[in-house]
This record gives structure tokens, sequence and C-alpha cells, in this order.
């Protein structure tokens, strides 16, 4: 077994090889000019739906529980960092407007949690359909609360937040967010919030507090919905209450489940591509939701389990795929092993 | 003192009255079956003694403190493990994150310790596979860790249940009819079993079983159910020979 333990540590340097990979090719295009604002802010937006749309996975992939409510979870993130920036009297210039920044989103995020425990006591005594609109019911209330609390600024919102979301921050949060979900899922904590999509019951009956579980996922998604609040707060600079609405979580819920539920990896190239897609698509205009939606139908008719269903993307099990269809499984390699990255 | 001391049990759906007056005792070790017509309360007994239900009369102790109103994960904790008559496994899940959920209350680390990958998590880690390969290999499903547990024959299927089971260290293992579906081999091999893991991992055993050969082959006592109440208990050969029983099984007067 301690070759496993060497796999996976090979496993992990490679990711992150590629990551690193990633950051300097986006961070040289950027910072070089050679790509403009506007596909720089894209840039920015897809790693925040990353976060998004990991985090709803967590609870709907992965926890199996259907929850619409992500949108008001990324509000009180997005609210609470932003009144925090524009009031607080923390430096938003200079080199110190990132620990501004890191201490805003980190105020949303944890408030963020600690409504999404809130709402977890009643919510999660629900499951499927009833918990669906139980979280799209209080997804709603925390729209109306911050249309309504006198500070918020009421429809019109808040306007004039520094533009403090770099892309460094952004990329190396969404990457710490992917892997501090993956890390979790791959723990015993992990494995016992999988037990319970697969099986209450059994999993009760095997041991496992499930009510702490999934509270404890549950409260996870929200705080990285906070987070991912926060920097989107940060990177456009104008939030509205009508922003956050049911169709938002809707369009998280798209990207879940179009990656594949329970498929973490599925969750991100899903919200690379429905970012990107919208954008791509503006050339159509009138054309551009219909289109989307075809997208969306066909994918749907075609590929029912989501592009990746509950596989990973792995780049060393792609490796072996590799060797394995060159070499003609000389060497007796494995089968790849599932649920890796 | 007994392992398992269940009391005066009953339970009422409303009007109806399914289990009335039922006493259990059970000795560390002991390999005891539950017998009883179709609908006679076998099954709401293990329900019972797993807080799926709670009881409406009666105690259960088990080492002497009462388990009543405890919740089923905290009974499973306490030592009490089950299997379920139509067969309960994370179908998704690989053979062995089967076997290793079970096992989540023996590990320590935390989330934090999780995500930053510390030596405890590696080392725990180990720690449960070896036993979770171990557990496997008591049923011959070492081969097939990797695999996805719904892709298991039934036999198979029944047989990782019982070791996910087991992997909560349970004093005692509920087990609802182990046998079924399984063809004449693979019933008389999973009575060797049984009879193994017993010895091995100390055990009491508790099964629910509607094939006659296997209950009468591998129980030291037997506790015959009807329509909620217990009507005969003892040896095999006593319980086959009760006129109750019979009647009971094939009709007639009592």
């Amino acid at each position: 077994m301690e070759g496993k333990m060497k796999k996976k540590l090979v496993s992990y340097a490679v990711n992150a090889a590629l990551v690193l990979a990633i950051y300097v090719v986006l961070s040289v295009l950027i910072n070089s000019g050679a790509v403009n604002r506007y596909y720089a802010g894209i840039v920015k937006l897809i790693f925040i739906n990353i976060m998004l749309a990991v985090s709803l996975n967590l609870v709907t992939g992965i926890l199996g529980q259907l929850v619409l409510g992500h949108a008001g979870f990324m509000a009180v993130g997005a609210y609470t960092a932003a009144l925090i920036t524009l009031h607080s009297g923390l430096p938003t210039t200079g080199p110190a407007s990132i620990l501004t920044l890191l201490i805003a989103i980190l105020a949303g995020a944890a408030l963020s949690a600690v409504i999404g425990f809130l709402i977890g006591v009643p919510a999660l005594r629900l499951k499927g359909d009833y918990l669906a609109i139980i979280t799209l019911g209080f997804g709603e209330i925390i729209r109306v609360i911050i249309l309504n609390l006198p500070f918020t600024g009421g429809a019109l919102g808040l306007r004039g937040i520094p533009g403090l979301t770099t892309f460094n921050v952004v990329f190396f949060l969404s990457v710490l967010t992917v892997y501090f979900i993956y890390a979790y899922l791959t723990s015993r904590h992990g494995r016992a919030v999988l037990s319970i999509r697969e099986d209450e019951i059994a999993a009760e009956a095997a041991g496992i507090n499930t009510t702490r579980y999934k509270m404890i996922a549950f409260v996870m998604a929200a705080f990285f919905a906070g987070l991912a609040g926060g920097l989107y707060a940060h990177y456009i600079g104008v939030i509205a209450p009508a922003k956050f609405d049911f169709n938002y979580s809707v369009e998280m819920l798209v990207m879940v489940v179009l990656g594949g539920m329970g498929s973490i990896t599925g969750s991100v190239v899903a919200a690379v591509v429905l970012t990107i897609l919208p954008e791509a698509l503006r050339s159509f205009a009138d054309y551009r939701m219909l289109l989307y939606a075809v997208v969306l139908i066909l994918m749907m008719l075609f590929r029912p389990g989501g592009l990746l269903g509950r596989a990973e993307l792995s780049i060393v099990g792609f490796g072996r795929w590799l060797k394995k269809k060159f070499t003609g499984n000389k060497n007796g390699e494995k089968p790849a092993e599932t649920g890796e990255v | 003192m007994a392992l398992l001391e269940v009391k005066n049990l009953g339970i009422a759906f409303g009007g109806l009255r399914a289990l009335k007056d039922v006493h259990i005792t059970l000795d560390t070790g002991e390999i005891v079956g539950l017998i009883g017509p179709n609908g006679a309360g076998k099954t709401t007994v293990f329900n019972l003694l797993t807080d799926v239900y709670v009881p409406t009369e009666g105690t259960i102790l088990l080492d002497g403190t009462s388990i009543v109103g405890k919740r089923t994960y905290e009974i499973t904790q306490n030592g009490i493990a089950r299997t379920f008559q139509n067969i309960r496994l994370f179908k998704y899940l690989s053979v062995i994150d089967n076997v290793k959920i079970a096992m989540n209350g023996q590990a320590t680390y935390n989330m934090f310790q999780a995500a930053f990958r510390t030596p405890k998590y590696w080392k725990e880690e180990r720690k449960m596979d070896e036993k979770a390969m171990d557990l496997l290999s008591v049923f011959g499903l070492e081969g097939h860790a990797q695999t996805r547990a719904g892709n298991l024959p039934y036999g198979q299927q029944r047989k990782l249940e019982i070791a996910r089971a087991l992997a909560t260290n349970p004093k005692m293992l509920l087990l609802d009819e182990p046998a079924a579906g399984m063809n004449p081999t693979e019933t008389m091999e999973l009575m060797e079993t049984i009879k193994l893991i017993r010895d091995r991992f100390k055990v009491s055993i508790l099964l629910i079983e509607h094939d006659m050969s296997f209950v009468m082959g591998i129980c030291e006592r037997i506790i015959v159910l009807d329509y909620g109440m217990i009507i005969a208990a003892g040896t095999p050969e006593e319980v086959r020979n009760d006129p109750k029983v019979i009647a009971a099984y094939l009709g007639g007067e009592a």
C-alpha cells in the first residue's frame, strides 16, 4: 500500500504542474496585453463560476440533495464583502488592497456559511423535490431581505465597489476551492457524504452520522459560494439584488448537471464551457439564447449523465491510457482506478 | 450477563400491534435464528433493535445499557451492525470504499488533516485499506476491491454487505435473510463463513432466514415468531417438533 501513496503523490505533482502551466500561460497572455480587457474579464468570470459550480456540486452531485438557492449564498457573500470594502475604511489601493479583499471575502464567506447552517437545520430534514423547493424559498428570502435592508442600496444595489479581484487572486482561490473539495471527497469525511447519496439508511446502519455530514457539506457549499460572491462583487463593481435571483441558481445547477453530477472536473469543464458559450455566441445576436438552449437540450438527449457522468478527468489516468494504447499493454498495466484525479 | 437483553418488546402501528411481548437474550458468540411465516414481524424486530422504529413498549439492553431512543448510527457505534433483506450497498462506489465507509468512526484525522494530507491522514488511510482488504479476503472479495459494488454478482453483494457490517467492529450482527437468492452450494459456503466470522471476530449473530436447512444447520437456538408473538424458542430439535410451529407453517389446529 506504500505504492498507493507514491502514486497519489505523483498524480498530485502532475496536477500541480498543470495548474502552474495554466497559470503562467494565462497570466502572460493577460499581462502582456495579448488578450484585451474584455477577454481578461471573461477569464475571471470563468474562475468565479468554477467556484460556484464545484461548491454546488458538493451538495447536489456528491451529497445528492437538490438545492436551488445557491445564488442566495453568493449574494450574502457579495454584499457582505462589498459593504466591508466600501465602509470599513481599509485601504483599497496599493499592495495592502489585497489584504482588504481577503478580509472582506472571507467575512462574506463566513457569514454565508452561518446562514447556510441556519437554513440547513430545517431544510436538511427534507430531501429531493421538497428540499429543492425549500432552498428555492430561502434563496428568494435572502434576496428580498437584501432588497429591503436600509444599508444595501435597495433595488439599485451597491455601486463603486473597487475592482480588487485580480486574476491572481481569483485563479488561486478557485484552485484552492477545487483542491479543498477534492481533498475532502477523498477522505473519510467525503466517503461518508458519498454514502449518504448512495443510500441514507445503509449509511446510518454503517455508523455514519448522516445529519452531521449533510450539514458539513451544506455549510461548506455555502462558504465557497459566499467566497465566490465576494470575488464577483469586486470583479463586476456593481451588484444589485436582481442579479442573484432564481435564474442564477438554475444557471449554476445547469453547470453541475451538464458537467456530470458528482464529477468535480466535470463541473470545472462545464463552468468553462457555459461561461464562454454565451459570449462566443454574441455574434448571433438574438439567436444567442436560443442556441444556448439547443446546446443544452442536445447535451441532455445524447449524454444525460452529463459530460463526465460521475467520472473524473485524470492526467495520470490519461497518461496510463495512452501508454496502454501504444505499448499494447505489454507490461501488464493495471486498469485505471476510478475516482482519482 | 447477556450481551443483548430484550424484554417485553412491542410496537403498535396505529391500532395494529405488530409485535407483542418479545423476549430475546443473546450471549456472546451465540448464533440464534429468528424464523416465522411471512409478516410475522421478524424484520420489525431488527428495525426496533436498530432504531428504524421506536418501540412502544419494552426495553432493549446491550451490555446492560439501554439503547432505546438512540439514533441508528449510535447503535451501530455501540456494537449492533446489520444487513438488509433487500441488499443496500453503496452501488456506485467501489467495493473497498463500501467497507471503508463503515470504518469511518475508527479513523480520527480531521478535515484539515485530510486537506493538507498530513502523515496522520496517510497512516490512517493505509490502516483502513489494510483492514478492509483483510475483511474482503475473509469473503473472497479481495480481487474485486476496485470493482463497483453494484456490478458484483448477487451472492457476492450479500457477502459484501456482511463485510461492511463487520467493518464497524460490532459485538453483534443482525443478518436479514443472508442466504436469500443463493444456490445450495453458495448457501453451504455461507454457513461456513458465518461460523468462521463468529469464531474470528467474536460476535454474536441473530439471523432471519427462510431456508430451513440453513437455519437448522447453523443456529444453536431458534426463536419462532407468528403474528408478532414468540410461539416457540429452543434448540433446532425442540423447535422442529413443536406442534405450534408446525401449525404456524402448515396451518391447522395447534
